[in-house]
């Protein structure tokens, strides 16, 4: 337990001083990343405790959505301890990372035909929903994860939206679940990265999950699984923050806090930019 | 160059949107259309939820009209008393149509209604455009035409709460009027257009107004009528994205110039069967979303979002 709270407090001074950097530190980190978790392994293994543990870290805590962002890569790396000596003729442990975005309502519609004309017919709600769900682990999750597990921890996606939520007056109201999982994977929301966690000597981990352009603002809970046998013998919980920045900010509040304010700014630059552009081209003409 | 549009909350390529700015500002800038009509369902084709492609396309409306409008008063081709009545109406119309607007959304069915309402409007109006230009365009070729008639009594004429509009030399009742005003409110509230592809055949033809003054009212009517709506919009439903009508109104003046200088050169009987016919391949396009069945049934609807 000391090696990890060690290990934690390292990484937090280490994220500390390099978050001034903004994107330059978290290039940085990702370049420091791989010599710097195994300086803390090795803290970790000289030092006595009992139990497995798994700690890491992320390349970075905040993504600042801007007009011009286009998707967000982040490293996602940490170091396992074992509860024997590594040479040992046991299994070898498996990790699982999951990144859960905020959960938001929402409602899946079916269309059927009804007059000739293809519309929204049938419908079923679900009261929360990750908006983002990735699941990263070093090798197929089926292999790796009990059913029980999966159900406990609500790793696989297929748990995570809590299908049992749903609600309409539906006969099926399995395949609204499975078009929302089909439909949400197709928008590279939902992601399922088999084999995208390499572990090292069984002790170092790391990955890169590919955080899409169209993110919902929030926290995104970053979990972190150390597996054997089936079964999660440690976890580790971190975040990321997903917020939007500078302009887009200001309009996006603007809109939701003053929309009077906000329609009347739309009004306006819709009145100037019309009969500017306008006058801009006439005076180039003449 | 991909952009985040903050209303929306969807990443689209800057140029798709410039590019669509552009060519619907030709067209227009061609025709002396607003262009809205277009604007909307192409928002709809590149993934623009349809609550935000309405209300911002209707603000595109108002930077598209206000330097026409600018002129026609310049020139004093603006009948502002027709106007008024018509902007009375308008805003009623807005109104109610914002209100249909949002129960529509909370049912889900406000996709729907709206390409419905495409169908049906640009349908009707590029039909009658087609054959009535078709036929301008064989009258010129023949060497005497027909004249018409330079006044017809009609039903309208019979109605009471007359009023005088000197700058049309009408002396009609301010109930048509009126009701051309509501329909073309709850149009712009609606569909996201300005209405004028229905408020100046109803004005030469309905209320009998002199052909000169019929752009620049209508002109003015719909810069009102869309400025109200954008506000509404953005009160009720916030979604104004001043992002996105920003390049669309870039692309809009730049197409417009280049419009005009190609619109110049052209026919105009040949210009308005040529209008016709994008409007009918709109409404086709639409009609074909609607009868054909669609790769994908479900949709996923974010509640309390666009």
């Amino acid at each position: 337990m000391r090696g990890g709270l060690i290990l934690m407090a390292a990484l937090a001074l280490i994220a500390l001083i390099l978050r001034p950097f903004g994107r330059l530190g978290g290039r940085l980190l990702m370049t420091l990343a791989p010599p710097l978790a195994i300086l803390l392994a090795v803290v970790l293994s000289v030092l006595p405790a009992r139990g497995a543990e798994i700690i890491g870290a992320l390349s970075q805590t905040r993504v600042s959505l801007t007009a011009n962002f286009s998707g967000s890569e982040i490293l996602i790396f940490g170091a396992v301890r074992h509860d024997g000596p590594a040479d040992e003729a046991e299994p070898d442990y498996d990790i699982i990372i999951t990144i859960e975005g905020p959960r938001h309502p929402v409602s899946i519609w079916r269309k059927a035909r009804s007059l000739g004309i293809w519309t929204n017919v049938d419908a079923v709600t679900m009261a929360s929903v990750p908006s983002f769900h990735a699941v990263a682990t070093t090798a197929p999750l089926e292999r790796i994860l009990s059913p029980e597990a999966d159900a406990e921890h609500r790793i696989s996606t297929a748990h995570a939206i809590r299908p049992e939520q749903a609600s309409g007056t539906v006969a099926d109201i399995d395949s609204f679940t499975e078009a929302l999982m089909r439909l949400r994977t197709r928008d590279g929301a939902y992601l399922e990265l088999d084999r995208f966690v390499f572990l090292d000597r069984n002790v170092l981990f790391r990955t890169t999950v590919t955080l899409p352009a169209n993110l919902t603002e929030g926290g995104y809970t970053t979990r972190m699984f150390l597996v054997r046998d089936g079964a999660v013998v440690a976890q580790y919980r971190s975040a990321i923050f997903v917020r939007k920045e500078g302009l887009e900010r200001w309009l996006h509040q603007l809109a939701y806090d003053r929309p009077l304010a906000y329609g009347l700014l739309a009004l306006l630059i819709a009145l100037v930019a019309g009969w500017g552009a306008s006058a801009a081209f006439r005076f180039g003409r003449s | 160059m991909q952009i985040y549009l903050p209303i929306a909350e969807v990443s689209v390529n800057m140029l798709t949107l410039l590019g669509i700015g552009t060519g619907v500002g030709m067209l227009s800038g061609m025709f002396g259309v607003g262009g809205g009509f277009l604007i909307t369902p192409l928002l709809f084709f590149i993934g623009i939820p349809p609550a935000v492609a309405v209300a911002t396309g209707v603000n595109q409306v108002v930077a598209s009209s206000v330097s026409g409008v600018l002129a026609h008063l310049k020139r004093k081709s603006v009948d502002l008393k027709m106007g008024t009545v018509l902007l009375a109406g308008g805003l009623v119309g807005s109104g109610f149509g914002i209100w249909v607007f949002r129960l529509l959304s909370e049912m889900g069915q406000i996709d729907l209604a709206v390409q419905l309402a495409y169908v049906i409007f640009l349908g009707i109006i590029g039909a009658l455009m087609f054959q009535e230009g078709l036929r301008a365009w064989l009258r010129t070729k023949r060497p005497n035409p027909k004249r018409r008639k330079l006044h017809t009594h009609t039903w309208i004429h019979a109605l009471p709460l007359k009023m005088k509009f000197r700058a049309s030399g009408l002396y009609i009742s301010v109930i048509p009027p009126v009701l051309i005003g509501i329909l073309v409110g709850l149009l712009a509230a609606v569909m996201g257009v300005g209405g004028g592809f229905i408020m100046v055949p109803a004005m030469i033809y309905l209320l009998g107004m002199p052909t000169k003054v019929v752009i620049g009212t209508s002109l003015f009517q719909i810069i009102f009528v869309a400025g109200f709506t954008t506000v509404m919009h953005a009160v009720t439903s916030f979604s104004v994205d001043i992002y996105l009508a920003l390049f669309l109104i870039i692309g809009g003046v730049i197409g417009a110039q280049i419009g005009t200088q190609i619109g110049a050169r052209m026919q105009a009987e040949a210009l308005r069967v040529l209008l016709a016919l994008v409007v009918l391949a709109v409404a086709g396009r639409i009609a074909l979303d609607l009868l054909l069945m669609p790769d994908e049934l479900f949709s996923i609807r974010v509640v309390g979002r666009h």
